[in-house]
C-alpha cells in the first residue's frame, strides 16, 4: 500500500512541476513536510528537485525545528526561502499577546499570501492530508485558488482519474497536495521504512512544560508569560504534531524511539490535530482559514 | 487490535503493508442516508478517535437531524454549508481499515446538480455502494448514478437497501426493489450486484447481522467489502508508460519519468516511443534513489534508454512488439460537467495521459437518456448529460479503449478561455476516416502566390454587433486596397449565409459552425495569396480565437468595430432589433444572445467618435 501511495505522490509532484511556471514546496519542518521533501527528492533523482522550499517563519517555532531545517536544506541541496510578515514582526505579533487567531492570521495566512505574491509562485505544494480534518477531506489534489488565493469549496473543479487540470489564468494559483490519500499511520510507516530524519521533538524526552487549560505547553524560550507562581516542571513528553511552540501541546509519553512512537500512534484513541489549538477556535474554523488562503 | 509495542511494530507494519486497498464510492439519491451509512461504518469499525467523537456529539446538538441523538452523517459532511443545509455538496474522502483491507471511501453527493462531483469520486473507484431508501425504491438518481458508475468502468455494485427499519424489515419490500434494480443494471453491461438490506441509523447488517431480518442470509456490508474479489481492473498486459517529465540535470543524463499505465518493464527490454515509432531498449530503471531490475503497473519510475531518441512529455513508451493504436479521430462517451453547453465545432483543450492537444467534437451521435438508456438526437449537450460523440484532435493520440485501460482511454476537456474542466470522456475506438486522407503537398505555396501579387496575404477579421458598421468600414477598406492594386476579397456574413452557410440557423451550435466554415474559406484564400476581409458578427471569443489559430502569426488582424448596443439599436438599418425586441427573432446578438467583446484586438474602432472613412484609414495603417 505504501508503495502505491508513494508512486501516486511522485506522479502528482512530477505532473505539477511539468506544467508549472514557477513552483514551490511549502516546508514546515514537521513530519509531513519531511515526507514531502523525501518524495520530491525521489521524484527527480538524480537531479535536485527543480523548485525551492518555502518556510513561513512566524518567529515562534521550536529551536529544534530551526536546527532540523538547516540540516535538511544542506542534505538535499535545495534552495530555502524563508518569509516573515514584516508588519506583524514590527507590531510584535505573537500568540501570547495577540491570541492564537490573530497570530495565525497575520503570521501564517497573511504571511503565506505575501510570500506567494512576492515570488509569483503559480504552483504551491502542501503536505495536507484528507484524513486530518473534515474540510480537508473535501479538497481536491490540485486545489484551484482564485485571485487573492481564495478557495471556493462549493465550486471546485471536477477532478477525474489522475488527469489533473493544471491550467490557470494570470493571478490564479494551484495548491497541490501529493499526500492527500495518506493517513497518519502511512506517514509513520513510510518514515520508518525510508529512515527519514525527523525533528527529535517527536520522540519522548524530559522537557520543561507548563499545564494550561488542560494542555501541556513546552517552554521553549524566555517569551513564556508565566502567571504568578507558575513555573515549568520537567515531564517526559513528546509531540504528535509541530507548529508554533505556544500553540502546540505535548503529550506525556515514554516513546523515545521511532518504533515506540509508531506503536503509540497506532494504539492512539485521539486524533493528531487535537494538539493543535487553532482548529477548534470556532465552528468550521479550518474551512474558513482555508477559504482565506491558509493551507 | 492488541496493544502494540516497539518490539512488535515491525511485524505489524509488514502485515499492514500487505493489506490490499479497496476504493469505493457511496452514491444514490438525496436523503438515502449515504453519509449516515459511512458514519456508521467508521463508528462501528472503531475508526473514530475519541476527540472526534466528542466533537461529533457537540455538532449533533448544533446541526444534527436526529433530535439530539448522535448524527453520524456529520462525521462526513465537512463543509459548513453542508452541515447547515444537511446535504452533501462535494465528495468527501474517508479512510478506514479492517483486519482484512484498507479502505478509501468517497462519499458522493446525491443532488442532481452535483453529479459532476459524483463522477469525480467514481473515476478512481473499484466498487460502488448504491443506496436506495426502502420506502422510495429505485429513483431517477439511483439510475443516473448507476449508469455513470458503470460508464466509469466500475464492475462491482452493492445495492444497499437502507432504512429497512422504516418498512418493518419486510422481505417482500426488499425483494421487489432488488428485482427492479437488477433488471435495470443488466442493461448496463457485465456488472456484479450484491444486494444487502441495511439500516444505517441502527446498524443492521452494516457490521453486525440483523436480528430483525432473519430472512436475510447473506454477508453484512462490511463482510462483503472485506471479501469481494475485484479481479484485474484493466485488460492490457503489455508495457505502457506515458512520459510525464523529461529529467535532464546535465548533459550526461537523460531520463524519462512516468508511471506505468500497464504491464511491466525490465532492463534490456525492447521498447518503442509513440507516436514517432522509434525503437530502442531500456538501459536503466530508476526507482527512487535506486537502480531497479524491473518496474510494474502503477510504479513511478525514471527510464533511461540505450539510444539517444527524441521523446518528450506526452509521448508514450510501450512494448516494442505490442504497441497500442495511434489516431486523431475517435468515438467516445462523454459526460458533460459544465453549466455552459457543449457545442460541436468549438475547440477545447483535451488532456489524456500526459498529452495535451486541441480537440473538437465533430458530431454528437446521440445523447443517452439516463433513466432508460434511450438514444436521442442532440445538437448540444447540457450539464450532467451523457452522449456518444465523434471527436477530432489537433495531433495524434496514443490510446487504448477505456474498457481495456483506464489510463490511456480516459480524457478530460478543458475550456480554452475559462480553463474550467468541462467534460470527462472515455474513448471507445478510433475512426478510420482520417487515415485515408493524406495531405497533398503542392509545389507552388503561399509565398510564391503572394510574391506574384506583390502583397502580403492577410485575413482582416471585422467583429461587432449587428448594425455596428462592420460592412460599411470593410467595404471602404476593400475599395482603398483595390485602388492600390491589391488583390482582395470580402466575405460578408449575410452574403455567405445565402450560399455556403444556407443550412445554418442562429443557435449557438450553428453560429460556431458558421464561423468555422468562414474561417476555413478565409484560410484557403489567404493561402491563395489574397487579402481577405471577413465581416461577421462572430460573437464568441473561442471561435474568433479558433479562427486566429488557423493563420500564421501576424496574418490575422482582428478589427473590433465598437459601437454601443443602444446606438446599433437606434440605427437598426435592417429593422432586426425591433423584431428581436418583439420576440419575433430568437438568438439575436445583443438582445437574447451574448456578444463577447474582444480582449486584445489588433485594431479597436470607436465608431461614435470617427467617420467611416477615418476608421477605414485606421485599419489600412495597421496593415503596415
Amino acid at each position: 500500500m505504501t508503495d502505491h501511495l508513494e508512486a501516486e505522490a511522485i506522479e502528482i509532484i512530477r505532473e505539477a512541476v511539468a506544467s508549472a511556471r514557477n513552483p514551490v514546496m511549502m516546508y514546515s519542518i514537521g513530519k509531513d513536510s519531511s515526507v514531502m521533501l523525501h518524495l520530491a527528492r525521489k521524484a527527480f533523482f538524480p537531479a535536485v528537485p527543480p523548485f525551492p522550499l518555502l518556510h513561513i517563519d512566524t518567529g515562534w517555532k521550536f529551536k529544534a525545528m530551526y536546527a532540523h531545517r538547516e540540516r535538511m536544506v544542506a542534505e538535499s541541496g535545495m534552495r530555502l526561502l524563508t518569509y516573515t510578515n514584516p508588519a506583524g514582526k514590527a507590531e510584535g505579533v505573537g500568540p501570547f499577546t495577540h491570541g492564537s487567531n490573530y497570530h495565525t492570521d497575520v503570521m501564517k495566512t497573511q504571511a503565506l499570501k505575501q510570500a506567494l505574491d512576492l515570488h509569483g509562485f503559480d504552483v504551491v505544494f502542501g503536505g495536507a492530508r484528507r484524513d486530518e480534518e473534515k474540510s480537508r477531506a473535501k479538497e481536491r489534489v490540485f486545489s484551484f485558488r482564485g485571485v487573492g488565493h481564495r478557495w471556493d469549496p462549493k465550486a471546485q473543479r471536477p477532478e477525474l482519474w489522475n488527469l489533473y487540470n493544471t491550467r490557470i489564468r494570470e493571478g490564479e494559483s494551484i495548491r497541490v497536495f501529493p499526500i492527500s490519500n495518506w493517513t497518519e499511520q502511512d506517514i509513520w510507516t513510510y518514515i520508518h521504512r525510508e529512515r527519514i530524519p525527523i525533528v527529535p521533538l517527536y520522540l519522548a524526552a524530559e522537557r520543561p512544560v507548563v499545564e494550561r487549560n488542560g494542555q501541556l505547553i513546552m517552554v521553549d524560550d524566555d517569551r513564556y508569560p508565566f502567571a504568578p507562581g507558575e513555573r515549568p516542571v520537567m515531564k517526559r513528553v513528546r509531540f504528535r504534531t509541530l507548529g508554533c511552540w505556544p500553540l502546540t501541546a505535548a503529550i506525556e509519553s515514554d516513546a523515545d524511539t521511532l518504533e515506540a512512537v509508531i506503536a503509540e500512534t497506532f494504539n492512539a484513541r485521539s486524533s493528531e490535530r487535537q494538539g493543535r489549538l487553532i482548529d477548534t477556535d470556532e465552528p468550521g474554523s479550518m474551512e474558513k482559514k482555508k477559504q482565506e488562503g491558509y493551507f | 487490535m492488541s496493544t502494540l509495542t516497539a518490539d512488535t511494530i515491525g511485524a505489524f507494519l509488514d502485515e499492514q503493508s500487505r493489506k490490499s486497498t479497496l476504493r469505493f464510492i457511496t452514491c444514490g439519491s438525496v436523503d438515502d442516508g449515504k453519509s449516515t451509512l459511512i458514519g456508521r461504518l467508521l463508528f462501528e469499525s472503531k475508526n473514530i478517535f475519541d476527540d472526534q467523537l466528542s466533537a461529533l456529539e457537540s455538532d449533533s446538538r448544533r446541526y444534527g437531524t436526529q433530535g439530539g441523538k448522535v448524527d453520524l452523517a456529520l462525521l462526513v459532511d465537512g463543509l459548513q454549508a453542508e452541515r447547515e443545509q444537511g446535504i452533501t455538496i462535494d465528495v468527501a474522502y474517508r479512510f478506514f481499515a479492517t483486519d482484512k483491507r484498507r479502505y478509501i471511501v468517497a462519499d458522493t453527493p446525491g443532488h442532481e446538480q452535483y453529479t459532476r462531483n459524483m463522477a469525480t469520486g467514481a473515476s478512481t473507484a473499484d466498487l460502488a455502494v448504491i443506496l436506495v431508501d426502502a420506502r422510495k425504491g429505485v429513483l431517477t438518481q439511483t439510475r443516473r448514478h448507476s449508469r455513470i458508475a458503470a460508464m466509469m468502468g466500475i464492475r462491482h455494485f452493492v445495492l444497499a437497501v437502507n432504512k429497512m427499519d422504516l418498512v418493518g424489515c419486510d422481505e417482500p419490500v426488499f425483494s421487489a426493489i432488488v428485482d427492479e434494480y437488477k433488471a435495470f443494471v443488466a442493461t448496463l453491461g457485465d456488472i456484479a450486484v450484491a444486494a444487502i438490506p441495511v439500516s444505517g441509523l441502527d446498524g443492521d447488517n452494516v457490521l453486525r447481522p440483523s436480528e430483525r431480518m432473519p430472512w436475510y442470509h447473506g454477508p453484512t456490508l462490511m463482510a462483503h467489502l472485506d471479501t469481494v474479489e475485484l479481479g484485474a481492473p484493466d485488460r492490457v498486459s503489455a508495457f505502457r508508460m506515458p512520459i510525464q517529465y523529461v529529467n535532464r540535470p546535465d548533459l550526461d543524463f537523460r531520463g524519462f519519468s512516468g508511471r506505468l499505465a500497464a504491464g511491466h518493464v525490465r532492463v534490456g527490454d525492447r521498447v518503442r516511443v509513440l507516436p514517432s515509432g522509434v525503437v530502442t531498449s531500456v538501459r536503466a530503471v530508476i526507482s527512487g534513489f535506486d537502480q531497479a531490475k524491473e518496474a510494474v503497473r502503477g510504479d513511478s519510475v525514471t527510464l533511461t534508454l540505450a539510444e539517444e531518441v527524441d521523446a518528450s512529455r506526452g509521448d508514450v513508451i510501450v512494448a516494442a512488439d505490442a504497441p497500442p493504436e495511434v489516431a486523431d479521430q475517435f468515438e467516445a462517451r462523454l459526460l458533460w460537467l459544465n453549466e455552459h453547453d457543449l457545442v460541436p465545432g468549438r475547440q477545447y483543450l483535451l488532456k489524456s495521459a500526459c498529452k495535451e492537444v486541441t480537440a473538437t467534437i465533430t458530431a454528437i451521435k446521440h445523447r443517452e437518456d439516463v433513466n432508460t438508456g434511450a438514444h436521442m438526437a442532440a445538437k448540444a449537450l447540457h450539464l450532467n448529460e451523457i452522449a456518444v460523440v465523434n471527436l477530432a484532435t489537433s495531433a495524434p493520440l496514443v490510446f487504448e479503449p477505456y474498457t481495456r485501460d483506464r489510463a490511456l482511454g480516459s480524457f478530460i476537456l478543458v475550456d480554452k478561455l475559462t480553463f474550467a474542466t468541462v467534460g470527462a470522456g472515455m474513448i471507445d475506438f478510433a475512426l478510420r476516416r482520417a487515415s485515408n486522407i493524406h495531405w497533398q503537398s503542392l509545389s507552388i505555396g503561399k509565398d510564391e502566390r503572394a510574391a506574384q501579387k506583390h502583397q502580403r496575404p492577410r485575413c482582416i477579421w471585422f467583429t461587432g454587433l449587428s448594425g455596428s458598421g462592420k460592412s460599411t468600414v470593410a467595404d471602404l477598406v476593400e475599395r482603398a486596397l483595390h485602388a492600390e492594386g491589391r488583390h482582395t476579397y470580402l466575405l460578408d456574413g449575410d452574403n455567405v449565409r445565402h450560399g455556403l452557410n444556407r443550412d445554418l440557423g442562429f443557435t449557438e451550435a450553428d453560429r460556431v459552425e458558421n464561423i468555422r466554415r468562414v474561417a476555413e474559406v478565409a484560410r484557403l484564400m489567404v493561402d491563395a495569396g489574397l487579402i481577405v476581409l471577413v465581416s461577421f458578427i462572430s460573437p464568441f471569443r473561442s471561435e474568433r480565437r479558433a479562427a486566429r489559430d488557423l493563420f500564421a502569426p501576424g496574418e490575422f488582424v482582428e478589427v473590433f468595430v465598437d459601437t454601443p448596443l443602444e446606438e446599433c439599436e437606434r440605427r437598426d438599418v435592417k429593422g432586426l432589433y425591433a423584431k428581436a425586441r418583439k420576440g419575433e427573432l430568437r438568438n439575436f446578438t445583443g438582445v437574447d444572445s451574448a456578444y463577447e467583446r474582444p480582449e486584445a484586438p489588433e485594431v479597436h474602432l470607436h465608431t461614435l467618435q470617427h467617420a467611416p472613412e477615418e476608421l477605414a484609414l485606421q485599419v489600412i495603417k495597421s496593415l503596415g
